[in-house]
């Protein structure tokens, strides 16, 4: 960007103090939503995940990254519910998780995508999104099938929400056409608007930018920072390529052989002794 | 929101001559307003948004225009600022040009794909005070070129995604904007209904700027006359109506657009819709139907490979009738165009066709409802012009030029010639002077070049004509205008014959299997032809014919495709020798070049236009080889890389005669065309 304010945004009190001078809200982080305490996370004698404990804060955007089987997709189902960690605890809105299955978690309010798509390939982008509406629909199963009366205005009140998403993302073009058929880049984009399609207080974000060329790199980055900016999102956010970490993230959370071993803002993590060895590896004595 | 009372004429006023009536109104505010009185209840704008279309009559689009006019002048705009508009097709931005005008200013629109330093050139030339950008992306392009224009003074978007963090001391929110106007209305409207009162059709109405293929874009002022006369000159010839409907979908700053979108729009009443975004077009268009349809030649072609490529995967039932009835379709064509009546049991397949494919097709196309469509802007393939006429879509062609504001010459319905481009429209003259350039002059002539006296005497002389910079002539057999070349370009052969190359190098390309083809004749006896093959086309026909090729190189001088082209060339001397005008332009030999025409080898520009005397250079050998009797040539050429690093290739090429025919118009009729 070349807006003169985002670029003061180097430094955030300066740029948070400039932007009070002229009379706007700056983008503030709130009170911890989401705390991870001492998580352990076993697949029989391995260790994916070792003593890892940190937390998120209310409209952050949080990027867990870390070399090749470092753990953080492992992270990121414990996060959503999907794998049970053998030790630590998960607190979320000041409530201690115990034994909850993933749509349970969902009905919480957090949602995510995956890092190998993971859409219905056969059925719409329009029908793929509305799936993500499903925690939210009220009517029963007969009232669906018959689809008319509570069910069908239910219905238009839903289609309502994810058309509002479909030009969100800017994919007005695909509306209609079949997932399958979709480049991979695109297919991205209908995954995160089907967890949008949720509203979820809490988003995770599996490499939401591998595989993609630069220019689709930009778009999805613009994509996450309008989420955050507009809904108020807070963001998890896996990512390989550290130049979008380091652009939109506002604290860093890095793994490394299922350790935590930095956690921060960018500029910390990036002078970090332990990151860059961790990337860049270390001479064998 | 302000229901601004619009006073009812009274009744003497309605007869002859109510300057403020749909018929006199002379200037865009003047009409807006009397659109709004008389058909206010009638859809003006409309745009897909979450799914659904939207809609606003022109009483709505009135009282929008005029809440953003009052907001503008409570921003402080001044008569005569510019307001430069950048983004794509959107009902807002169309109102913008309008509330613009009534608030004094002139609008610019500028291209919405201009990068910042094009964008940086328009702004600063025309000293634009406001800029009204589309969304963040636009804003932001804005921003970054805002050091350099000092006149800026607010930048207004439409779209506010993205955009809430930013510094808001000079960017407003449209939406904020009209709020402003409302609240001004008591204070300033009255003194802006009497500045809408004062307008007078010699007023600036629009500065657009040419993109110009050589040097700084030019920017044409147009004055309320030059446009709206033009428009209900144009309207009235195709007897358009406020019951016609277009799809607004070609970039606002392109007179076209301005014209129909604008001009046409307000004058005839008719709605114009906006697409969702910019790759629904061809869905939009579907669901509209729309009566009135503007595309420029590749659009057209594009539509029709979209539906050969899905014929290709139909059934064979389909593939079938679609052969059959397509073959009828172009066979009843030709038979109209040649002015002879149909037998009964044509007129039945006929209709039966119509149910059974070209209604379906037209459907397909979002054609069906189509009244009047034009195409303009470059040469367009007598196949493709026939392939719509034969459905039924009435595809016409014009000629025109900003300078002109658009219309210089257009077909009339019912004498439709691809050659030509038709007939003047109502109000324009044209000569044909000295070297075959053509001139007109016309109520719609431009103003002026902004801040470029030099620049304006150049193209317009005093009496009013102005230059097309075309070569052409009226064409004897229809008594249409006809369009040959860039006058630059236009030559001799060596006996004082004319020659056109890039009329020919056009015939050549609308084989499919022809990508480019540059022609030389200028100051020789004959004509001959370098040919590029299209890789895709006819890779895909190899494949097809069990034809191995391990290069580009090596599939250029296949036997096979090597009779192929010249099946092609035999065709386009064929059908040169009906041309009374250009039958000697014969190509007499050819020969397929081994790499493709490339702007990184400097052989094309980066438009993709032939850069003939560059190419007669670095290829004089071939040149030379044309012109002799050798049957084949060994050449070398340097090539560039993507990369930058240069290379040479080394190739054997195949020179081939081609079959000529004799002039099919003797002696007599060809002297008189001389």
């Amino acid at each position: 960007m070349n807006h003169p304010v985002a670029e003061a945004a180097k430094d955030d009190s300066t740029y948070a103090a400039e932007e009070e001078a002229r009379g706007l809200a700056p983008h503030r982080v709130g009170e911890v939503v989401m705390e991870v305490r001492n998580i352990t996370l076993r697949f029989g004698g391995v260790t994916a995940i070792r003593d890892i404990s940190f937390d998120i804060r209310e409209g952050e955007i949080r990027a867990i990254i870390g070399p090749n089987g470092a753990g953080k997709s492992s992270m990121l189902n414990v996060i959503n519910g999907f794998y049970h960690p053998q030790e630590g605890e998960i607190w979320f809105r000041g409530a201690r998780r115990r034994g909850m299955r993933p749509h349970q978690i969902a009905r919480q309010g957090i949602a995510r995508t995956f890092q190998n798509i993971a859409l219905f390939k056969g059925m719409t982008t329009l029908d793929n999104i509305m799936t993500g509406r499903l925690t939210k629909m009220k009517r029963g199963l007969v009232w669906q099938a018959l689809w008319a009366g509570p069910a069908e205005a239910e219905e238009i009140r839903h289609r309502e929400a994810v058309e509002k998403i479909i030009d969100f993302l800017e994919i007005q073009h695909i509306r209609k056409t079949p997932v399958g058929r979709l480049p991979y880049g695109l297919q991205k984009r209908v995954e995160l608007g089907r967890a949008l399609a949720a509203e979820p207080k809490l988003l995770l974000l599996d490499e939401p930018m591998a595989g993609m060329n630069v220019e689709e790199k930009e778009d999805m980055c613009r994509f996450i920072l309008d989420v955050n900016d507009e809904f108020g999102t807070t963001i998890v956010l896996i990512e390989h390529d550290m130049g979008v970490v380091m652009d939109i993230a506002d604290r860093v959370v890095v793994l490394d052989y299922g350790a935590k071993i930095a956690d921060g803002t960018p500029d910390e993590v990036r002078t970090n002794q332990n990151v860059i060895d961790a990337y860049l590896g270390v001479p064998h004595e | 929101m302000i229901r601004q009372e619009i006073p009812a004429p009274r009744e003497d006023e309605m007869t002859v001559a109510d300057p403020q009536g749909l018929a006199n109104a002379e200037t865009f505010p003047a009409l807006l307003i009397a659109n709004a009185r008389e058909r206010g209840q009638r859809p003006a704008s409309r745009e897909k948004e979450f799914g659904i279309w939207q809609s606003w009559t022109w009483q709505e689009v009135h009282d929008e225009a005029r809440a953003l006019a009052l907001g503008l002048v409570a921003l402080g705009m001044q008569p005569g600022d510019r307001m430069a508009i950048i983004g794509s097709n959107r009902p807002r931005l169309y109102w913008s040009i309008v509330a613009c005008q009534m608030a004094g200013g002139v609008p610019v629109p500028v291209y919405q794909d201009a990068v910042a330093e094009e964008m940086a050139f328009i702004l600063d030339h025309c000293e634009a005070r406001f800029a009204l950008a589309e969304d963040q992306e636009q804003v932001d392009k804005v921003l970054s070129i805002q050091e350099r224009l000092p006149t800026i003074t607010h930048i207004l978007y439409e779209d506010p995604r993205g955009l809430r963090n930013y510094d808001h001391s000079t960017l407003h929110d449209y939406a904020e904007v009209q709020k402003l106007g409302r609240a001004a209305e008591a204070e300033q409207g009255p003194a802006m209904d009497a500045r809408i009162a004062r307008m007078q059709g010699s007023d600036t109405c629009v500065m657009l700027y040419t993109s110009g293929t050589t040097g700084k874009p030019k920017g044409v002022v147009l004055s309320h006359d030059n446009i709206l006369i033009t428009a209900r000159a144009a309207a009235e010839f195709d007897g358009l109506t406020e019951q016609d409907s277009m799809l607004a979908y070609l970039p606002l700053a392109w007179v076209g657009d301005f014209i129909f979108s604008m001009g046409q729009a307000y004058v005839c009443g008719f709605c114009v819709a906006c697409p969702e975004s910019a790759d629904t077009m061809h869905a939009d268009l579907r669901e509209l139907g729309p009566t009135y349809f503007f595309a420029p030649p590749r659009i057209f072609e594009s539509l029709l490979t979209m539906v050969t490529i899905r014929m290709e995967d139909a059934g064979a039932i389909k593939r079938w009738l679609f052969a059959r009835f397509m073959a009828h379709a172009k066979a009843m064509e030709a038979k109209r165009r040649a002015g002879s009546p149909l037998t009964g049991w044509e007129n039945f397949l006929t209709r039966l066709g119509e149910i059974l494919v070209y209604g379906p097709l037209k459907n397909v196309l979002g054609m069906t409802r189509v009244r009047v469509a034009y195409t303009a802007g470059e040469a367009i393939g007598p196949d493709l012009f026939a392939f719509y006429r034969s459905i039924g879509v009435p595809m016409k062609q014009l000629y025109g030029q900003t300078e002109a504001s658009v219309f210089i010459t257009q077909h009339p319905d019912d004498a439709v010639d691809p050659e030509t481009v038709g007939v003047p429209t109502p109000g324009v003259e044209i000569q044909i002077r000295e070297g075959g350039e053509v001139f007109y002059r016309s109520p719609g002539v431009f103003v002026e070049y902004y801040k470029n006296p030099a620049g304006t005497r150049e193209t317009k002389d005093e009496e009013g004509w102005v230059a097309t910079g075309d070569a052409g002539f009226f064409d004897e057999r229809t008594g249409q205008l006809r369009i040959l070349d860039r006058a630059k370009d236009v030559g001799k052969l060596a006996d004082g014959k004319l020659f056109a190359p890039k009329y020919l190098e056009n015939k050549l390309k609308f084989f499919p299997n022809i990508l480019e083809a540059v022609v030389f004749g200028h100051e020789r006896d004959r004509c001959m032809a370098m040919v590029n093959i299209d890789l895709s086309a006819v890779g895909n026909w190899a494949e097809r014919n069990n034809i191995a090729y391990g290069s580009y190189q090596e599939l250029s001088q296949h036997p096979r495709v090597l009779e192929m082209i010249e099946e092609h060339v035999r065709d386009t001397n064929r059908s040169l020798a009906e041309d009374p005008m250009l039958s000697h332009c014969q190509i007499a030999r050819f020969l397929v070049l081994h790499k493709e025409l490339d702007a990184d080898d400097g052989e094309l520009t980066r438009t993709r236009k032939v850069r003939r005397r560059f190419i007669s250079e670095k290829f004089e050998d071939l040149v030379t080889a044309l012109y002799s009797d050798m049957g084949e040539i060994t050449t070398e050429t340097e090539v560039t890389y993507e990369d930058g690093r240069k290379g040479a290739i080394r190739a054997t090429l195949k020179i081939r005669d081609a079959e000529t025919f004799p002039p099919a118009h003797a002696r007599p009729t060809a002297d008189r065309a001389a």
